[in-house]
This record gives C-alpha cells, structure tokens and sequence, in this order.
C-alpha cells in the first residue's frame, strides 16, 4: 500500500481520461485528508473520483435541507462517515432514558437519511460503521447494561447490517473491522485529533480509502470473479511430481495445516461464487491425484471449474482458461508461490491480479485476507452453483468438438428459455446481472434490487428475464431487457446477457421476444443505444447486425421497424408460462 | 547531528511533503513564506518528522513552532533526550 504522501502526489497528475465517478463525502470530522486520499487511490487503480466535500460537520443540514448544494452535484456515491466520537459526546449528554434507546435513535437517524437522500437521488448510499471505543466507564460490565456507550455503539452497528440488508441502495464500510486489524492507536494520532479533528491517523489514511473505493468499485461493476490456482506449494507443501501423494504436505499436521486452511477458504469462496480453476505444471494425471485420493485434500474435483495442468507456457494456459471462462482477464486472481511465474505471468497478462504471495504459507491466508479482494455488492444463491455450469460448460464444448457444423451442435443442445417480467423472486439476480455484466451490456446501466423493484412497478417499463437451460442443464437468468415506452416507440433501457451464453441465438430469441411485446403494446418502432465502454466493445454492431438501421445523423442510435420484421429462426424453444 | 544537518533533512521533508522542489528553508523561514504550507500540511510535515527522526512532539508543542529554526531546535532537544 502506498503512504499517503506519495497518494497525494498523484492528484497533480491527470486523470481527466480515467473514468470519471461522482462522490459526495460527509463527515462530522475533519475529511480533507480523507478526500485526498481517495482521489489519490483512484489514480492508481484508473478512476477519476470527481470529489464533493461537504463542509465540516454539516451532514444533517445537508441531507434534510434537499435544496442543499450537495443535491445539486448529483452524486452517484454519497459517503456518510459520522464518527465513534462524536456519537460518545453526543451519548455522555443524554440522561439514562436516552442512553438505553441510543442506538434505535441513531439508526432510526441514519434511516431518514438514506431515504431522504434516496427519494431525491439515483446514487448509492455508502455508511462507514464505528469503530468501538472502550470509554471504560463500566469496565466489562458494559456488556451487561444497555447503559453503555460500548452496549450502544455494538448495538449500532449490528442494526446498520441489518438496515443495509433492507435498503438495497445502503452499503457498509466495515471501519469497526479496519480497526480490529490494525488497532486503534494506529487508527487515530491523538495529537493530530486533538489539535485537527481529523480522525484518521497518516497511516490509516490509505487504508481507509481503499476500504472505501472496494465498496464503490464493486456496485460499479469492478469484481473479481475467478482464482487461478497453483498446485505445488501453494494448495498443499511440497511437490506431487517429486514427493509423491504420501508426502505432500495437507491435513493437521505441521506446516500442512496451513495449506489445510487455506483450502477451507477456497472452498468458502467457491461457494460464494468464485470460480476456482487450477493452472499448474505438471502431468495432468498425477496433479489430479491428490484430489481424488489423498484423505486430507478439502478441495476435491468438482471444486474446479477448470483444471489445465500441461508443461506450457502459465500464461497461455491463463488465456486458454479465460477462453472459456469468458470474463476480463481484471477479474481473474493468480495465485502461485512462484515469484517466477508470478512475474511472467505479470508481464504476459497486465491486467489480471496476482498478489505477492509471502514465503511462508503459513502467512498466505491473513495476506490474502488482508488484500479484499473479493469484495462484492450482491449475492444470491445461484452465485453457488457457478462451478457447476462451468463444468457443464466444458461438456457442450466437447459436444461442440464433435458437431460437424454450428446447427448441428446448438440443435442438439436442446435449449428451452423461459420468459418472465422482473418479480420479487428473480429480482436479486436481475440485479446482480446489471451489476456484474460489462462485455454484453448495451448501456451499462447498474440497478440494485430497489431500482429493480421500482422499475418493475412503472406502467410505462416493459420488463423480460431470460432463463435458459439445456440437456446438459440450467445456465439460470442469463439476460434481462428494460424498455421504456415512449408513445409509439419502445427505447431499450438495458439490454444485458451474461457472456456464458454467446453464439447460442440467444439475442435472436430476445428480439423476437421482444418484437412480440412491441405488437402486444401497439408500438411500432424498437429503439436501441449502444453506449460504448472499455469493455463492451464486443456489442458494438450488435443492433446492426439484428438488423437495426442506424438513425440518420445519430452515431449509437438504432432503430428497427416492428412491421418489418420477419422472426429469426433460433435453435431455442419456449417455455410455457405455468408448464 | 549538527544543526546543519537537521535543517537539510527537514528541508527534504518539506520537498517531499509539499511536492516542491524549490522549498529552501533558512531558520527564519515562516509558513508564509512556503506556498502550501498551511494547517493542513503543517499535520503531514510533524507526523513525517516524527518518523523521519524517531521522536514525538505532544499535542501542544505541534502549535507553538515560531518558525524553521525553533522547530529544529525542538527536534535537536528530542533527539538528545532520547
């Protein structure tokens, strides 16, 4: 992590060609350095943060005040950090009636502004949560008496997870967790505090950023989705081709525990969703053993999406993985206790994340903690199942292999598509793909479940949710459509599929659909946008190439002619509603 | 340390906080005098200090500096005491 000084020598540099994001900033202490920091880390991770500093300890009037200059900035991110100390002060002049309803107050607080900012703003809301403070005025008898300032303050933060599970646009940075890493005379220069008000010690100053910026970058898309996976001296000590399965290091035993851990967390995170592929330099036969033998091994077979182990060249297997994973290479993880392969990997592939990975295994998992590298805005549980359809991925491709032509192979697939408008049960997911999807995204427009909800209820919205699945099994909601009805046209908000499913006719089957609905609504002209992106070069002529006619004068703007057009013939069927 | 010494590093210090390679300090030198130094930097110039030479100035003292020359002076006093 860079200091803050050398941070803030990046604001001289030019980030007008960054991608540029809008953050309002509120604090009730003093955030200029905080500011800076931010701004700062945004230059080395490729964002332009443009920066709307509220003054000191005006986050009230600003908010409830909806005149104020910060609405006329129009944020996409408004960042609130109210801190420890002022809600101490705040509770040591409050009688003990007020003190036992303290925290209900104070979120109930917090919950007027997330609405009142909401109501009136598109942007999200991100809420930092308060580190503790032993004030030790009961000693550890705090924990026994809603009289508290340390009963209180917990009691706060709990609450702020569970506003945060209500209001889908809320989300937490976990400062109280920052603090339990690095401890809090890190965290705060008393002396700096007393004099400045300013709450953040140089110190933590780039960490706080970071923790911030992760949580922005991930509503807006930027995740990590996928780890490459070393084999030797990486998920078990030792070397298979050498040692043999007998004597790899894994299980309870000495430095074995460590690899043992850090398969457990593999696991957890393939559960969550990440994909796990393993890259490794071996024999393909004897990489596979351990997985399938050895007793003490957590990460089995069916844990891998893909597992490539050849004698090639890491970066070409790294690309050859991507292949048929289908995400950016920035999404993907590298993990190997090589620092050789590390480098060249680094070198090949610039844009993927490959941590430096300390010598001692033993400290591979606090390392990797320590990085969040998995920060995420949404989580359903089909993010689960992802291995499974990767899996499921690898056997069409085989099919494909086999197939003499392209027909052949999509009619044997045998695909069925369900069709269905935003509900509350596919919501989340409908939410999650606007977020998630950056190739196959015409607009790029990022919705959290309450902007779903919301469009859902517009009479004026037509909205279509795409489930697809095969003989091979479900690929679930893999495309979402918003059109918005204007009089006679119908303009397509958002045109989203996720990238498992190209060169299926898939698109054909969603024009379709969607010409059908354009009759049914007695609209006579479709109207697409492509707004490009660094990343959705891939849709550039897709309204051309269904068949969309450019609009004269209009660089991005497509139209088609409902009247004209003849169904595409698609290898999909319909399902049925109710069958 | 010699005086000398401490005032060329300080200097370094500011350079490098300030992001100015023109910055020379003399004893006399005051915040006015140096484009940028203000409240703010003056936080980030103590805190760099503080780790540069391994000392720790109090809440008050951070305040009180009456130009370059005393805040060396303050330094050199810390570094002997320590």
């Amino acid at each position: 992590m860079k200091s803050f000084n050398e941070l803030k020598k990046n604001i001289k540099k030019d980030r007008s060609h960054l991608k540029t994001v809008k953050i309002a900033i509120l604090g009730d202490s003093a955030i200029q350095l905080l500011v800076q920091a931010i701004k700062g880390y945004g230059h080395d991770i490729g964002y332009n943060f443009d920066i709307w500093e509220a003054d000191y300890d005006q986050i009230d009037r600003l908010v409830l005040d909806t005149s104020s200059e910060f609405y006329q900035f129009n944020p996409e991110f408004v960042v609130i950090f109210h801190s420890s100390h002022k809600l101490l002060s705040k509770f040591y002049r409050l009688d003990n009636d007020g003190k036992s309803v303290f925290a209900r107050r104070h979120i109930e607080h917090v919950a007027t502004l997330y609405q009142t900012i909401t109501d009136k703003l598109a942007g999200k809301v991100v809420l930092l949560n308060y580190p503790e403070i032993n004030d030790s005025i009961f000693g550890n008898y705090a924990n026994k008496t809603d009289l508290s300032f340390v009963y209180q303050l917990r009691s706060i933060n709990v609450e702020l997870m569970n506003l945060a599970r209500k209001f889908s646009g809320l989300f937490i940075v976990d400062l109280c967790l920052q603090q339990g890493h690095c401890g809090a005379g890190f965290m705060t220069d008393r002396k700096v505090f007393i004099n400045t008000d300013i709450l953040f010690s140089m110190d933590f100053l780039p960490l706080a950023a970071k923790n911030i910026v992760d949580v922005v970058i991930s509503v807006m898309g930027n995740l990590k989705k996928c780890i490459i996976l070393d084999l030797d001296n990486t998920v078990w000590g030792g070397v298979i081709g050498d040692d043999g399965i007998e004597n790899i290091q894994i299980g309870d035993l000495g430095i074995g525990k460590a690899f043992t851990e850090f398969q457990w967390w593999l696991k957890q995170l393939k559960q969550r969703g990440i994909i796990l592929a393993v890259c490794s330099k071996n024999d393909e036969n004897i990489a596979r053993e351990p997985f399938a033998k050895h007793p003490d091994m957590v990460l089995k077979i069916e844990d891998i999406s893909i597992f490539v182990a050849n004698w090639e060249n890491k970066a070409v297997n790294i690309k050859y993985i991507q292949g048929i994973l289908n995400i950016g290479f920035d999404s993907m993880v590298f993990l190997d206790d090589s620092p050789f392969e590390r480098n060249m990997v680094r070198t090949c592939i610039p844009e993927i994340a490959v941590p430096e990975l300390p010598e001692d295994p033993a400290e591979y998992l606090p390392f990797l903690r320590s990085l969040n590298l998995f920060e995420t805005a949404s989580f359903t549980p089909e993010d689960g199942q992802r291995t499974e359809q990767y899996q499921q991925e690898a056997k069409r491709a085989f099919i494909l292999e086999q197939s003499t032509n392209e027909d052949d192979f999509l009619g044997a697939l045998g695909m069925i598509c369900e069709v269905q408008a935003f509900d509350k049960f596919n919501t989340p997911r409908v939410a999650q793909l606007t977020q998630r999807s950056n190739q196959f995204n015409l607009r790029t427009v990022r919705y959290t479940d309450e902007d779903i909800r919301r469009l859902a209820e517009r009479p004026d919205v037509l909205t279509f949710a795409f489930s697809l699945l095969d003989r091979f099994g479900s690929y679930g909601l893999i495309s979402a459509v918003v059109l918005e009805k204007r009089s006679k046209v119908l303009f397509i908000d958002t045109w989203i599929m996720s990238c498992r499913v190209l060169k299926r006719g898939m698109e054909m089957f969603v024009l379709n659909t969607l010409v059908r609905a354009a009759r049914r609504a007695g609209c006579t002209e479709i109207r697409g946008e492509y707004l490009p992106t660094l990343k959705n070069g891939m849709v550039k002529d897709h309204y051309k190439n269904l068949g969309f006619r450019l609009e004269p004068g209009k660089d991005n703007f497509w139209c088609l002619m409902v009247n004209d057009y003849q169904d595409n013939r698609t290898y999909i069927a319909l399902k049925e509603q109710g069958a | 340390m010699t005086d000398a010494d401490v005032l060329k590093q300080v200097n370094e210090i500011f350079i490098d906080v300030l992001d100015n390679e023109s910055i020379v300090l003399k004893r006399e030198t005051v915040a006015k005098d140096v484009e940028e130094w203000d409240s703010l930097t003056h936080i980030q110039l103590i805190v760099t200090v503080e780790k540069h030479f391994k000392i720790k100035f109090t809440a008050a003292e951070i305040l009180k500096f009456r130009d370059v020359g005393h805040f060396c002076d303050e330094i050199i006093r810390k570094l002997g005491a320590s």
